[in-house]
């Protein structure tokens, strides 16, 4: 299908970007990648009578590690993720969610910052900042603001952005040394949303568990944080044991809908395999 | 002396394919041409009580709207039944749909614009209102008398059904010491193609004559239907089928759109484009399949097959496809039953029931598939039942290879095949032994892996008893121009087509052989009526057995024209001559003679220096129609090794492996391709795709987002090897292969995940086999397992 008539508009600065935004009221969409709004406008689901193209907006670009976080640029291309080395470094969970999103040619475009502001619950990188527990920096015309990951993505395709503001960047806290991380998922074929996913880190103090981070997607509306399964590790070593008990208090943490193609206690039957391999994955990491 | 007969070529038009050169109907752009865009019924069935354009009609870009009394009376319905099919029924077929929709995607109304954008903003504001009714969606029930109909046209939803039968099939089940049975589901599948369907249709009212540049297999089939349905003279029609991304069966059916673009150019006197997006295409290209099939199978206590028995109840759309039936695909399956084996007795049952979704109809592996994963499904069953083991049961039952010819139960005649020596030519690629040992060992660290084989007999190079028989106007026959340029060169037009298969290699690989040349100096012209000679063109594997003979015996006229030639020139008895090497050589000695070049250049611009009487002509038309056997019947057999993930419900597909006997094989780079692709066809719908419908009629997984079509990543190595058995109906030996690899891959892979899955007493009988239906195989087996 064609896209319906819209007007493109390139913004140079933040300012610039609000002001094109708020002369058409509820009916621009700031454009990044453009590898969701351009689809949804070709198939008609949504139709914005203007595009604000926000790429060339100087302070959405670069990857840079500050004191205590490494700050990841809106515009910054799955591409860029998956091979930037301090994203490597600094915030591993991202590197390795990269390669399961979608396909190159997509990772080539697609940004870092309009897949979080996307904010598609089967997304990988919503649930990779959840674990990472970063934080995403705002602007807009009351100001810049920081929301922590946690208090971000609220409903489908809702997020804590209010009309009119721009997703800048990504803040991920510098990890310590001794902390370890995995990313999983499961898939149909590669490059696919997955039937579920997991990134999880955690912190380990003479083999007990000090900390851990775990956060899930494609088992609801938003990425979701396993609570529970995450209190079922804390100060116990990773063992068999302490795996069951946090594959076990899933069912707390998860409430996947219902899907005809995908019923619930399947996709949370997944979850807790996909739980078991993720944290095994992690013992097994140098 | 074979040349480039046996060669493995690359495929001439790759390179232009791969530099952006293609020429592909999607690109065409004439001047003055509109684009159509049709509004679609959302409900799948219903009566429609108005259609209101008005809005529409005044927004940007638009021309004019069709409704069905603007078109339909422009073009004679059309009716999907064969006479040879006793019994069937179809109601007409419209461009438009008049009173009654009949699946969700039916059109109602044509817009015609300057853009395709402009069309579909259009489209936006056409105002159909539909009193919605019950559709007919569901299994078995639909036949019973009084179920609500799907078309009311229709005196019932049965379409069409058939009983085959041997006369002693009932004392066999009697007398078999064992009798295992099954019952399957073949979900829907559709096509997919790179380039969907397409069409620009081109009326010149000065002229009378009619272009339709169509992205088509069966350009001279489309030529006779729009001169018919449109009533223009067959000569004032040409249909031109330039470059075709992929059809697989899919691009030879008669559908409403392209019909629409045809008449809207007859009222228009422009040309009119009509291309599918994808999203179209699911809900309006021919679908596949759709198949509830029961499955009974005698085997005799030493493991000898003595019967089957089958029902098979395959659910179409609302009418049947047009001009080939939506029942061949029914009746393919219920013939193809046990076909690989000596089982003297059988009855098969074919119900055909109209339902509101879209058509299925012919598409690659006509009914094979299904033959095929339920007879090798009732095989591996008997083989546990008399504690053989799949190789040792097929070796007792397989068609010895000195046993022919040779009618199977259900009446296929088998000229000459190959299943033993294919058996054990899988047996040593696959080695099984080992692979048994492995499995038991990765059973120990909870790894389930498993293997299954499934044979396979193809039909292929059919003749005029598949469509013609009935009363089809389609062509069992293919016919080829050769000439000579005068440089030499040589030009072959020929009525087979080029979708991507490399037809057109093969062919000048086989014309270059009769002619003594490289196949670099044979240009080959396909797809357009006007400029190549009527013929069949390509569905049913028919392009190198039947256009390859056709080719071969063309050449070897132009090769006599050229010898007689020659020997008028050097004075010598043709018969002591012939060619090699680009000119005319001394049969014995193969001492030069004379070049071909020079030939054409006093053939062409010196015949008053030729004695007189001699014959200058270096052009020979010639046509072809299959002899013999009413099919060239192939064989062959595949393996296929999984990995079942028993926590997640994924498989991994390790590897792949075909034996296949085409006969005589042209170009083994090109037949390997097409078999590799055909596994990929045939594994596609086995693990991922499927048209997924709710109750209410509508396709609920009607995109590329969610309809899984296989992707290399996922795909396994696929391993070939061929045994060569030529058809001696033919000078060239060739028999079809395009459909080989699709035949048996789902078989094989679902006798390999219940292999895999056998130390859980799990099985499943039900494709595409996903995650969520081998995970349910797997409780319900742990259920009857702990059952008290």
């Amino acid at each position: 299908m064609k896209l319906p008539a819209f007007e493109y508009l390139r913004a140079r600065s933040p300012e610039e970007a609000w002001q094109l935004h708020s002369e058409v009221e509820g009916d621009a969409v700031y454009l990044s990648g453009g590898h969701s709004v351009v689809p949804s406008m070709a198939l008609r689901l949504q139709a914005p009578s203007r595009l604000i193209d926000i790429s060339g907006i100087a302070d959405l670009h670069g990857v840079v590690a500050q004191d205590n976080a490494l700050r990841i640029g809106a515009m910054t291309r799955h591409a860029e993720v998956m091979d930037n080395p301090l994203v490597a470094r600094h915030a591993p969970l991202l590197a390795l969610a990269a390669p399961h999103v979608a396909h190159p040619a997509i990772r080539n475009r697609g940004t870092l910052g309009g897949n979080l502001a996307l904010a598609d619950p089967a997304s990988e990188f919503p649930a990779a900042v959840l674990a990472l527990r970063a934080e995403i920096e705002i602007i807009g015309p009351e100001g810049s603001r920081h929301v922590p990951a946690d208090e971000f993505f609220l409903d489908l395709y809702e997020t804590a952005l209010a009309p009119g503001e721009i997703l800048t960047a990504v803040h991920v806290p510098l990890p310590p040394a001794s902390r370890v991380f995995a990313f999983d998922e499961i898939a149909r074929r590669r490059g696919d949303y997955a039937m579920v996913g997991a990134a999880a880190q955690a912190d380990l103090e003479k083999g007990m568990i000090v900390d851990a981070s775990i956060a899930f997607f494609s088992v609801g509306f938003t990425p979701v944080r396993a609570k529970a399964a995450q209190a079922a590790l804390i100060g116990a070593p990773l063992s068999r044991e302490s795996v069951a008990r946090a594959q076990a208090s899933l069912a707390e943490d998860l409430d996947p809908p219902d899907d005809p193609g995908f019923p619930a206690h399947r996709r949370l039957q997944l979850a807790r395999v996909l739980l078991g391999r993720v944290l095994n994955q992690m013992e097994t990491r140098p | 002396m074979t040349l480039h007969i046996g060669q493995p070529q690359r495929r001439e038009n790759a390179r232009r394919h791969l530099a952006g050169r293609g020429r592909f109907v999607s690109d065409l752009a004439l001047p003055r041409m509109l684009h159509a865009v049709f509004v679609r019924s959302p409900m799948a069935k219903g009566r429609i009580l108005d259609i209101d354009t008005e809005a529409a009609s005044l927004c940007p870009g638009v021309l004019r709207i069709f409704t069905a009394a603007d078109l339909n009376p422009r073009c004679q319905p059309w009716v999907g039944t064969l006479d040879h099919f006793a019994g069937m029924q179809s109601p007409p077929m419209n461009i438009l749909a008049e009173d009654e929709v009949l699946w969700a995607g039916h059109p109602v109304a044509m817009i015609l614009a300057h853009s395709r954008a402009e069309a579909e903003d259009a489209a936006d504001q056409v105002l159909v209102d539909i009193e919605d009714a019950e559709p007919v969606t569901g299994g078995a029930p639909v036949l019973l008398p009084g179920a609500p109909r799907a078309n009311e046209a229709a005196d019932s939803n049965l379409c069409y059904e058939t009983l085959l039968e041997t006369p002693d099939v009932d004392r066999a089940f009697a007398e078999a010491a064992h009798v295992v049975e099954a019952a399957f589901t073949f979900g829907r599948h559709t096509a997919v193609t790179l380039e969907p369907r397409a069409v620009v249709a081109d009326y010149d009212p000065a002229s009378g004559a009619l272009t339709v540049h169509h992205g088509t297999q069966t350009p001279y089939q489309f030529q006779d239907v729009y001169a018919r349905h449109f009533g223009l003279p067959e000569g004032k029609v040409r249909v031109i089928a330039p470059d075709v991304g992929g059809s697989f069966g899919m691009k030879l059916h008669v559908y409403n759109e392209e019909m629409g673009a045809v008449a809207a150019s007859l009222i228009l006197g422009r040309p009119v484009r009509y291309v599918a997006d994808r999203l179209e295409s699911f809900v309006s290209d021919i679908h596949a399949r759709d198949h509830d099939v029961h499955g009974r199978m005698a085997v005799a206590a030493d493991g000898t097959i003595l019967a089957m028995e089958v029902d098979d109840l395959t659910r179409i759309g609302a009418v049947s496809a047009y001009p080939r039936t939506s029942a061949a695909e029914g009746n393919q399956v219920i013939r193809l039953m046990g076909a690989p084996y000596r089982m003297p007795d059988y009855r098969g049952k074919l119900s055909v029931a109209f339902q509101n979704k879209v058509q299925t109809s012919q598409y690659r592996a006509v009914g094979h598939p299904i033959a095929c994963a339920v007879t090798e499904a009732l095989v591996e069953r008997a083989a546990e039942a008399t504690g053989c083991d799949p190789f040792e049961i097929r070796a007792r039952n397989l068609i010895a290879d000195d046993a022919y010819p040779h009618v199977s139960a259900t009446g296929y005649q088998f000229e000459k095949l190959s299943h033993q020596a294919c058996l054990a030519r899988l047996r040593e690629m696959m080695d099984p032994d080992a692979l048994r040992v492995e499995q038991a060992a990765l059973r120990t660290r909870g790894i389930y892996r498993g293997f299954g084989i499934a044979s396979f007999v193809e039909i292929t190079n059919p003749g005029a008893t598949f469509y013609g028989i009935g009363g089809a106007r389609i062509s069992a026959q293919d016919g080829a121009v050769v000439r000579m340029l005068p440089s030499g060169d040589i030009h072959c037009a020929i009525s087979v087509t080029e979708q991507g298969q490399g037809t057109e290699t093969i062919i000048a690989q086989v014309v270059a052989d009769q002619l003594g040349v490289a196949p670099e100096r044979v240009s080959v012209t396909t797809g357009d009526t006007a400029t190549t000679p009527s013929g069949g063109a390509n569905w049913a594997c028919r392009g190198a057995g039947i256009g390859g003979e056709t080719a071969l015996r063309a050449g070897r006229q132009l090769r006599d024209r050229i010898l007689t030639l020659a020997g008028a020139l050097v004075q010598a008895d043709p018969a002591t001559l012939r060619l090699a090497g680009g000119a005319v050589v001394d049969a014995a000695s193969g001492a030069p003679r004379i070049a071909l070049e020079e030939i054409g250049r006093i053939a062409t611009y010196r015949p008053d220096t030729l004695p007189h009487g001699v014959d200058h002509s270096l052009t020979v038309a010639h046509h072809f129609a299959p002899v013999g056997y009413p099919f060239d019947f192939t064989n062959g057999i595949q393996g296929s090794l999984v990995e079942v993930d028993t926590e997640t419900g994924l498989v991994k597909l390790l590897k792949h492996w075909v034996v296949e006997d085409c006969g005589r094989i042209i170009n083994p780079l090109l037949v390997d391709e097409q078999i590799r692709g055909g596994v990929v066809q045939g594994l596609g719908p086995a693990f991922f795709e499927e048209c997924q419908y709710d109750v209410d009629g509508q396709l609920t997984n009607g995109s590329l987002a969610d309809y899984l079509v296989p992707m290399a990543v996922e795909m396994p190595d696929i391993e070939i090897a061929h045994i060569e058995t030529p058809t001696q109906d033919t000078i060239l030996g060739a028999k079809g292969v395009g459909e080989a690899g699709t035949a048996a891959a789902g078989a094989a892979a679902m006798n390999a995940v219940n292999d895999a899955l056998r130390p859980f007493g799990a099985c499943l009988t039900q494709t595409p086999m996903t995650p969520l239906r081998i995970l349910d195989a797997l409780d319900a087996a742990l259920k009857e397992r702990t059952a008290p």
